[in-house]
């Protein structure tokens, strides 16, 4: 059981509106973390590698220092299944987004501000595949 | 500078955002897709309060000429709704769902050191480079006889 917290999630939201906005106003760019994270898996190590590595340390400083803060509590993460679900997890997210151009955040987020149709269908998609995934998982007796 | 001042403020909000929101915990996340179970439904409220911001902000910012460190804005140009992008949320929704974890909080979660995390992003970082060695790898005869047909 998890609680639902509506005031720190759509607090949550809006600072991750606010931080599309800053990368928008700076530097013309959609915030997705796929693209983001993709983007390091590189051996140019130039301006295109750099900012995204600037970014990504924000994100972890932004979430040590949220922790810090009282605002979340590290104590209450619980991971859904085992290491061999964890890692074909990360290998389809890694691959899906990797293909299909982005995801909760560049699609889902930012896509859907923008109205933008291949958003739209994608968030559509990937949320009905993951209500789906979830269903067969723990109502059907799967993994 | 100031740009990457800027890079940094955004990657703070950002990992402040899914962390506050409790979107670092794969569990919420999974209790969220999980309708017919122990559903949580924050997840909403998280994508509510970003796009309130986005949808707004978008359309303030976009009226500029330029963004205020680069020289354009940089805007996916396709429209094309093609059976990579179709393929490729099935197959991140399907890792999602298994996992409850997607990118932006998966890298955020990181920093309260459980192995699990690690393991997940390194998993990623291996999926995604897996994927790019698929979509660039020269096509075969075979294909091209294909697409000409």
């Amino acid at each position: 059981m998890t609680e639902f917290t509506p005031l720190t999630g759509f607090a949550g939201g809006i600072l991750i509106g606010l931080a599309a906005l800053v990368l928008m106003a700076g530097n013309g760019r959609i915030l997705g973390a796929s693209g983001i994270f993709g983007g390091l898996l590189t051996l140019s190590f130039e301006d295109e590698f750099l900012w995204r590595v600037v970014v990504v340390v924000g994100i972890l400083a932004g979430a040590a220092g949220s922790a810090w803060l009282g605002w979340f509590d590290p104590a209450t993460i619980a991971y859904g299944g085992s290491t061999a679900t964890l890692i074909a997890g990360g290998l389809l997210v890694g691959a899906g987004t990797a293909l299909g151009s982005g995801c909760t955040s560049g699609h889902g987020i930012c896509g859907l501000a923008r109205v933008s149709p291949r958003s739209i269908v994608a968030t559509g998609v990937f949320m009905a595949v993951a209500i789906v995934t979830v269903f067969a998982v723990r109502h059907l007796g799967g993994a | 500078m100031g740009r990457f001042l800027s890079f940094a403020l955004a990657g703070l909000l950002f990992g402040a955002g899914v962390t506050v929101s409790g979107m670092v915990n794969p569990m919420k996340v999974l209790n969220f897709l999980d309708f017919l179970g122990t559903w949580d439904p924050t997840l909403i409220t998280v994508m509510g309060g970003g796009l309130v911001v986005t949808f707004i902000g978008y359309r303030i910012i976009l009226r500029r000429a330029r963004p205020l460190f680069a020289g354009s804005f940089q805007l996916p140009g396709t429209r094309i709704i093609d059976a990579k992008l179709v393929g490729g949320a099935v197959i991140f929704g399907l890792g999602w769902g298994l996992s409850g974890f997607c990118p932006a909080p998966a890298m955020a979660s990181l920093v309260f050191g459980n192995i699990q995390s690690l393991i997940f992003v390194a998993a990623m970082a291996a999926g995604t480079l897996a994927m790019r060695a698929i979509l660039h790898r020269p096509p075969s005869q075979k294909e091209l006889a294909e697409v000409e047909g």
